[in-house]
Formats: C-alpha cells, structure tokens, sequence
C-alpha cells in the first residue's frame, strides 16, 4: 500500500508515514497530535472534523490522506496568525458560542470558509452553508450571532 | 437567603473560563488523552437479537498482527438479548489492527426467537425476552379519591391515546476512556458526568482500593444523562490495560453508541381527563407502558428503568386512577435522558388538557391558570401570554383559513432540581490569584465559570484572578452532573469558602474588609506560603423546584404534511442566575433538543431481523441549524430562592407546546411523537389505509386494555428521578 510521507499542514511541512488509504482525520488525530479536530459520528454526517484543504472545508472522516497531496491543509489549531485568534473565533468566544465544545472546531473551520468565500452573508446564506454540522448541546442561535459578529469585525478591519 | 442583593457578576454575564482553549482545539477531551504507548481498544457486539452464545473461540484474534490482549464479556454459555449486547474485547497497536482482528473471532451461536416491538410483545404468542417470565410487567393501580364517580358526574369528559417515541442521547462525543496503571496505581481518563462515580465504578468492578484509582475528566463533550456511572466499554477498556500490561483507549463509534449506551425509554398512554363545567379538573385516568429494552423482565427484577410517568404531571386532580407497565424487546437498555420521564408525561398530560379546553371552549391559557397550583408557574403563563402575544394569536382549532395553517400552543413543565453536599479547596495566593479545586465535572454547562462567578463576587475581585481546576477526583469530592444539580451544588461551596477566605484574611491583613479594593494588599500579607481554606455545601443558598412554560407557533402545510416552526417562547425560573451568558445557552438548547423531540428524532427498530436501523446521523435525524425558529427565553429572576438548576425543566415542555399548536392549527391531534409529515397527513385523513391502520389500533387497544386489567405481577418500583 503506497504510504503517504509528507503534508503540508498549518504552513507546515510535516513528515510521516501513513498508508494513503487511512482517513485524514486519523493521521491529524493519531499520527501529528493535532486534537483540535474531532471525531463525531466517522460518516460525514456531523461536521465535527472539518478542516480545509486550499481553503475548501472537508469532512476528515471521509477523506483518504491519500488524497491531499501537495494542497495546504488547514486545522483549528492553525487558524491562529501571529499569536492572535481568528476574528471567528473571537466572536465565538464573545457571543458564547459553545456548550461542551466538541462541535466547535468543525463550527469554527466551516464558518472560517464561509467568510473567506463570502464576507457578507446573510442569516439564509449562514444557515445553508453551517446545516450540516451538528451541535447535540444545540447552541445554534449563538452560532449564528457569532458569525454575523465575525463578519461585522472583518469588515470593520478591512475599513 | 443571604446571596448579595447588588452584584457585579452574579447574574450578569461571563465569558467561559474554558472558552479560549475550546476555540483554539486546545481543550483535551477523552477522546484526545493518548498515554505513551497506548493500545486501541474495539469490542465485539452481538449481530443476534437473541441467541445462545454457546462458546467464542478467541485464538485466531490473539494471534493477529498488533494484538495484544483479548478477552471475553461472560464466562460460559450466555444467553444474548440484543443486536449490539458486548461479548468480546481486543486491545492492540493500531484501530485497524484491532478491527482487523475483530473480525477472526469465531462465536458459535444459536439463534432464539426475538421481538423488538412493543405492540409485538405483549402480545400472548411473543417469544419471551426472558424465557418463563412475561415481556409486560405491571404496576398495581394507583388510585386517589373515587375516579369512577368523578367522571360519571363531570361536566365534560376527554380520551385520548398519545405515543412517545424511543430518543437516542448521541452527545457529540462518544462514549470514551483511557486507562493507565502504574504499579498498583490506575489513572482513567473517562468522558463522564461523576468522575465519582467512575471511580467508585472501578474500585468496586476491579477490586482495587478507591485511594488507588484517579479518574479525570477535563473537558466533556456531552452526556444528557448516558454518561452518569462507569459505563461497560469503560470496565473492559481497565481490564484490557491490565491483560495487556500497557494503556488503553476505548471510544465507541457512532453505530455502537446508538446500539448500547442508553435512551429515552417509548410511551403509550392512553388518558382520559374530565371536569367540572368551569374547567377545574376532578378525574385523571391513565393506562400506559413503554419499553426500557430488555432488562424490564429480567429475573433480578429488572427495574422500569424510568418507563413509570409522573403523571397527572403537575396538575393535583383529586380523583385519579394511574397504571403503567414496562415492557420488554430484544434492544439496548434505556438510563436516564435529560429530565426523564418528563417530556413523555408533558406530552401526554398536556396534550389532554388542550383537548378538555376544546372541548369546554376554555382557552389553553385560561384552564392551567384555573388549574396549576404553582404561583410562579401561573406568573409564567401570564407573563408569557402577554410577551407572546396569545391573545391576539389564539383561533379555534383548525380555523386558520388555507392550505398552511397556523397554530399555537403552550404546556408547562416541573423539575425538583435542588443541590447537594460539594466540598471545595482554595489556595489564595500572595499576588492576590485565587485556585480554586472542587471534584465535580464540566458537561459543558460551564461549571468553572460558576465557580469563577461566585467567588469574584463574594471575594469583590476580577473573575480574572480566579483559576477554577474541576474534573478529577484529587479534588474534594462533589457529586454527579445529574438532576440538573451541579450549579446548586457547587456554588453554596464556593459562597462558604469565600466567606472562611475573608475571615481569614482578615486575620492575616489586620484589615477590615480585605475584599475589593483591599484585596491586593491583603493577599500582599500572605507571604511564601499561600492561605488554604475549605468550603462545604450548606443549607439555605440551593434550592429545588423550577418551572417553566413554553409556547409555540407553528405553520402546518396540509398538502405535505411539513411542520415549520415559526417561534417558541420559553418562559423559565431558577431562582438566583449565576452566569447568565451560560444559564440562557443551556435553555436554547434545552428547547432545540425538545424540537428533535417534537418532530424529527426517533429510534426504528426492524422487526424481521432485530436490528437497529438509524444507527447513525444520516438516518436518526437530529435538528440542525436550519430546523431552528426565534427562540425567545424570558428568565424570572429571585434571588430569594437561592440557586436552581436549569438544564432539564428547559427540555421539558418544548414537544408539547409544539404538538399542541399543531393540533389547534389542524384540528386534529396527531397521537405520537415525532410529528412526522406521514403522521400529519393521516390525521388528517389524506392517506389511503389499506387496513394497517385499523390493525394497529386494534393492537393499542389491546395493549391498554391488558395493563388496565392486569394483576398485580412485577416491576415499575422506581419512581422517576
């Protein structure tokens, strides 16, 4: 089974030796001890492990590391630039958008990708775009309110 | 009660302690906690719903690539009673080695005749869950006052059948622990809601000293009641740790946590309620059973495990005549779900109380401030109306004109909550910061900002200076996170410890009043060595017995049958707020789990193979963010109660407000939980019945007509929690 050496993961080089074949969530989780992203359900059915791959959210579960090859990938732990947090996740934090959490970094990555694609969106846009991640604590309006305050704050730092 | 009048943080809202770790994927979950060396863990399930496990041949497994210890469930012939039941377990060095190897155990098994239906079994021909013993067991009647001549005298008498339906907990993190031992020491990491109880869990399963055994749970992704004691996957995760003489990490998948880890137990009840000609109920009737999975018939005597209903709920009606039973099928074992046996018994009781007002031409408002003896909770549906805007919104049942109707409805909920004994021990230290160690866990509900919370304010600093440490059992022992009772337990223990940490203070400064602005140069006094004091629960600052009341509005498309939620209005009270950032999370989200309730969840069960087939989020359907209406929260503050606990009233009433506006927007009830578009087009007559329907009514009846004439056998002891 080829083996996959080498990603590039939060603009880093990593090294490694996985069989292309292993979800990229194991390899993120078990092999480069980035926690930060979560196994919920393994089906891509709850969004608890996205990350992006050249920015595009993905569900880690379903993804063969095989199949990312020289893109960037991008975890939770990598949204953070220079020492500071993302302005979504700031507004998460502001809003208090979280009960017990394990949802968050899958609502933080998905919702990270809206704004870059769309810095404007509207509560139907948000909604459309964040249906398929799923938070059993059900936190869903504060989720919402931190996303349009992230946008709000982007676009303010823009100015 | 002596919690300050005028606060700075008490009742306002604080950010969550927790909270820059949990954005930044820092926070260390069970599921993260990876000791040096440690071996994955994969248990082997029954594929049978009942069969006899004669012998299972573990050879080929242990001898397989990366295993490195393998061991069975039972000893001898066992007798399985469900699609999922533990029989095996492997440790080894990679999740795909141990899957890999699950799959070379040999099981000689013989198939028994099963039944995963409760209609099936209780009929007389069902196979016996437990041979020789009746899957239906009965509770003598309940009997107050003279129900019989109360309805024969009434002015208006209603009957009715309602459904509830089996909900799976499916926190977002699975069922999870790690295990360690070094020497005669064990350390398990354990996603649970009483590291106490897991330890003692252990000690008692293992043989080991309680002194001996650490059990930590930093960060919890979710219980809702499945997670409250050491659970099987977590006894078999220590004792492959000790076969295999290394660490071990169990994590069940999502197939596995739907199969075996608990639910909310099914309910049939059939009610019949009656009143005089002003409203004022006289007569309660209630048949029902319902079905905790296999263990309702078992020979220890099973135990009802919360299939029993409150009921008539929280209306006191002097003549009642109440039967229930358990039922057993051939499924996983239910445990306690958020409030339980609560959301079924509103649902029910509720729902018949809206179709008494029909009848009576009261207003669903009108017949609970007439009948509801609690004053906060007839404070709540007036204030509630009013915000709501009830009045004005209120039409006849299936008067709105169109193909989408709209329809509202309101239902109430009670909860005992109440605290409990919670020790807490505090290091001050001479720079003024504050650690703080008390043994209960975070579910989520943000437990170290309570005590975050209680201390800035009786200790007059920032939330800031104050470090909370919980979720280990080094720490002073407070009890689980259930019954709604961590905030009312843990916070009388901070209080009494803030106020021994000014005392002593006091003592150390020579000062006053070392709080507030006098804090830094107090603590300056400390020295080297930082001041440790205790603090315990005491009485006076908790107490129990929230309320609440919801209402709901809704469209009904009668062409397809689709339920869109237009808003819902909860209306709660749990005494002193705490943090009101956290305390109003917990209510939104009591609500949204009360709409997968209402309209989307439901285990299904096949009856030809025994098997569970939504076993995943792709077929159990959980609301998400797009199911959500405007929720609007209206918290009652009284201090003078002391602190309450919130995060089970909430779930309460939220299906049966919305199954009560959906029957006065159709003018029909559905009778079953959830509100499915097919169910909605059957009561209103638009699907052909090819004589199903007639069949499973009949079935019903049958059923309600066995519990009422049942004799006294078996079961249904517990009362619900």
């Amino acid at each position: 089974m080829p083996a996959v050496t080498e990603l590039n993961v939060n603009g880093t080089r990593r090294t490694l030796n996985a069989d292309s074949d292993r979800p990229l969530l194991s390899v993120l989780r078990d092999d480069l001890d980035l926690t930060g992203t979560k196994f919920g359900c393994g089906e891509g059915q709850c969004g608890a492990c996205t990350v992006l791959v050249d920015g595009v959210p993905i569900r880690s579960c379903l993804t063969p590391v095989g199949a990312i090859g020289p893109q960037k990938i991008t975890t939770i732990e990598g949204l953070e630039k220079d020492g500071r947090l993302h302005p979504l996740q700031e507004a998460f934090l502001e809003a208090g958008a979280m009960q017990c959490a394990y949802c968050t970094s899958g609502m933080i990555m998905s919702g990270s990708a809206l704004l870059a694609k769309n810095p404007h969106p509207t509560d139907e846009e948000i909604i459309g775009f964040m249906d398929g991640n799923i938070c059993r604590c059900g936190t869903y309006p504060r989720i919402l309110a931190a996303i349009k305050r992230a946008a709000t704050a982007i676009q303010g730092g823009a100015k | 009660m002596p919690w300050p009048k005028e606060t700075k943080y008490l009742g306002k809202s604080t950010p969550r302690a927790e909270g820059p770790a949990k954005v930044s994927g820092r926070a260390k979950f069970t599921t993260d906690v990876a000791p040096a060396g440690v071996l994955f863990g994969a248990i082997l399930r029954s594929t049978w719903a009942a069969a006899r496990i004669k012998s299972i041949d573990l050879t080929a497994a242990q001898a397989a690539p990366g295993i490195k210890a393998a061991l069975l469930v039972h000893n001898g012939e066992y007798l399985t009673r469900y699609y999922g039941d533990e029989l095996a377990a492997l440790a080894g060095t990679s999740r795909q080695a141990v899957l890999d190897a699950l799959r070379l155990i040999k099981v000689d098994a013989e198939p028994l005749p099963f039944v995963v239906k409760e209609l099936d079994a209780i009929k007389p021909d069902a196979a016996q869950v437990f041979a020789g013993r009746p899957n239906q067991g009965n509770n003598p009647a309940r009997d107050s006052g003279r129900p019989d001549d109360a309805f024969a005298a009434a002015a208006a008498v209603v009957e009715g059948s309602f459904a509830t339906q089996i909900e799976l907990h499916q926190s977002m993190e699975p069922h999870a622990y790690a295990v360690s031992f070094e020497g005669d020491e064990m350390t398990a990491w354990a996603s649970t809601q009483g590291v106490f109880a897991v330890r003692d869990g252990y000690a008692r399963n293992l043989g080991l000293p309680q002194n001996k055994v650490r059990v930590i749970c930093e960060h919890m992704g979710g219980g809702f009641g499945a997670k409250s004691s050491l659970s099987i996957e977590g006894e078999l995760c220590a004792k492959l740790a000790q076969a295999a003489g290394a660490p071990v990490k169990l994590v069940l998948t999502r197939f596995e946590e739907s199969l075996a880890t608990g639910n909310r137990p099914s309910s049939f009840q059939k009610l019949k309620l009656a009143a005089d000609k002003d409203g004022k109920l006289t007569a309660f009737q209630m048949d029902g059973f319902g079905t905790p999975g296999y263990m309702a018939s078992a020979p220890n005597g099973g135990g009802s495990n919360g299939v029993a209903l409150p009921m008539p709920y929280l209306y006191r009606v002097p003549n009642s005549r109440v039967k229930q039973s358990a039922v057993a099928i051939n499924a996983g074992v239910a445990c306690a779900m958020r409030a339980p046996a609560h959301p079924p018994a509103a649902y029910g009781m509720e729902g018949i109380l809206d179709d008494l007002a029909v009848k009576l031409a009261l207003d669903p408002v009108a017949i609970r401030l007439l009948n509801d003896p609690s004053e906060v909770r007839r404070h709540e549906l007036e204030v509630g109306a009013e915000k709501f805007g009830w009045k004005a919104k209120y039409q006849k049942p299936g008067s709105s004109p169109g193909p989408v109707k709209v329809g509202i409805g309101c239902a109430s909920a009670a909860w005992m909550s109440g605290g409990r004994g919670t020790q807490a021990e505090a290091q001050i230290s001479s720079d003024g910061t504050v650690e703080i160690r008390v043994g209960t866990q975070d579910l989520g509900t943000g437990s170290r900002t309570v005590v975050q919370v209680v201390a800035a304010e009786m200790l007059g600093i920032d939330p800031a200076l104050v470090t909370a440490r919980v979720g280990d059992t080094r720490y002073p022992p407070s009890g689980g996170s259930g019954g709604s009772a961590t905030t009312a337990s843990v916070s009388p223990a901070i209080f009494d410890l803030c106020e021994k940490a000014v005392e002593e203070l006091k003592k150390t400064s020579g000062l006053d009043d070392p709080r507030g602005a006098n804090w830094k140069a107090a603590c300056a006094k400390i020295g080297a060595t930082p001041l440790a004091v205790t603090g315990r629960w005491r009485d006076g600052l908790s107490t129990g017995g929230a309320g609440g009341v919801q209402f709901a509005e809704v469209e009904v498309d009668t062409e397809t049958g689709f339920v869109k939620l237009r808003k819902i209005l909860a209306v709660h009270d749990c005494g002193t707020v705490v943090n009101r950032l956290t305390c109003e999370s917990q209510i939104n989200g009591g609500v949204i789990m009360g709409i997968g309730y209402a309209l989307y969840e439901q285990r299904v069960m096949d009856r030809r193979s025994g098997v569970l087939l939504n076993p995943n989020f792709e077929t159990y359907k959980l609301p998400g963010i797009g199911d959500i209406p405007a929720i609007e929260l209206l918290l009652l503050d009284m201090p003078e109660r002391g602190v309450i606990g919130i995060g089970e009233p909430c779930t309460v009433p939220t299906a049966a407000a919305i199954a009560n506006a959906v029957a006065n927007a159709l003018g029909v009830r559905v009778p079953s939980l959830p509100i499915t578009p097919d169910k909605v087009l059957a009561a209103l007559g638009q699907v052909p019945d090819n004589g199903d329907r007639a069949a499973q009514v009949r079935d019903l009846e049958g059923a309600f007509a066995r519990v009422a004439g049942a004799e006294r056998p078996i079961l249904l002891t517990e009362t619900p929690a």
